[in-house]
């Protein structure tokens, strides 16, 4: 019971705040501020879905390190106010709102209901030492292959963000 | 116990905002984190399924996107910054040479 409330409050938090990052025009900074809310929200929605690893892993990498990193940029780039708002034209404002509401009802559609309830799970059912165990066998070629993306990765953000010599 | 349609009752939700920010926003920067708000939805539902059927392969899929969503950040930002040094701006009007 208290997990069904708690999910629910987590859920409702994460969409203010992602409504709140999505529609806020006027400062990227509380934006972003916003996007950390979400991303705490969800790893509560982790844990309760039994993914306790997967919650730490959130709020250290993407609340600790993604966001960070948006706001570095925000900050060095000097761009906490947005100067350039959505059009003020009522149409197109209307045309953004349907929009909304057609893709969250299309999306939503899609949920097939009468799915299989809950298979019941072992206690150490998504701590470290499970992941571990399903990543060093079973997925051990994807997680090389992880290690050369982001090895590429950083090359490429070294070379992109570069001042030019010459 | 939570009803694993309410889990992807929420993920299509925050996915539908994250479309719209993505689609609406003309700021490169809260592009690129309405992309990431998209790849936080699909977690939610890989790890909704993965406590369904006990199964850690979702959960493993967890990680690999979040290892492509820094990746994704690391190089998308260094291209913003590049851009910003070029244009002197971040608006994603201003960058239309490709557009006919």
């Amino acid at each position: 019971m208290i997990e069904t409330i708690a999910f629910y409050f987590l859920s409702a938090v994460a969409i203010v705040s992602a409504l709140g990052m999505v529609l806020n025009v006027r400062n990227t900074v509380a934006g972003a501020m916003s996007l950390v809310v979400t991303m705490i929200a969800l790893s509560g929605v982790f844990v309760l879905l039994q993914a306790h690893l997967i919650a730490a892993l959130q709020i250290m990498i993407y609340a600790g390190a993604i966001v960070v990193l948006f706001l570095f940029v925000v900050m060095l780039l000097n761009l906490r106010t947005d100067e350039f708002a959505p059009s003020r034209q009522p149409i197109v404002k209307f045309l953004g709102a349907a929009l909304a509401i057609y893709v969250g009802i299309q999306f939503l559609g899609q949920i097939e209901l009468g799915l299989p309830a809950a298979v019941e799970t072992a206690d150490d059912f998504g701590n470290y030492r499970m992941l571990a165990r399903t990543l060093f066998t079973d997925y051990v070629l994807p997680f090389e292959m992880a290690s050369l993306l982001l090895l590429a990765a950083i090359v490429g953000a070294v070379i992109l963000a570069k001042r030019r010599v010459s | 116990m939570i009803p694993l349609e309410h889990v992807i009752g929420l993920s299509a939700i925050l996915f539908g905002i994250g479309v719209v920010g993505a689609l609406t926003r003309r700021n490169l920067i809260v592009i690129l984190m309405s992309i990431e708000l998209m790849l936080n939805a699909a977690n939610v539902a890989f790890i909704g399924f993965a406590r369904n059927w006990a199964q850690m392969d979702g959960q493993v899929f967890v990680m690999m996107v979040i290892t492509v969503a820094a990746a994704e950040v690391a190089v998308g930002l260094g291209i913003v910054i590049s851009l910003f040094r070029n244009r002197d701006s971040v608006n994603v009007e201003d960058v239309s040479l490709l557009k006919w």
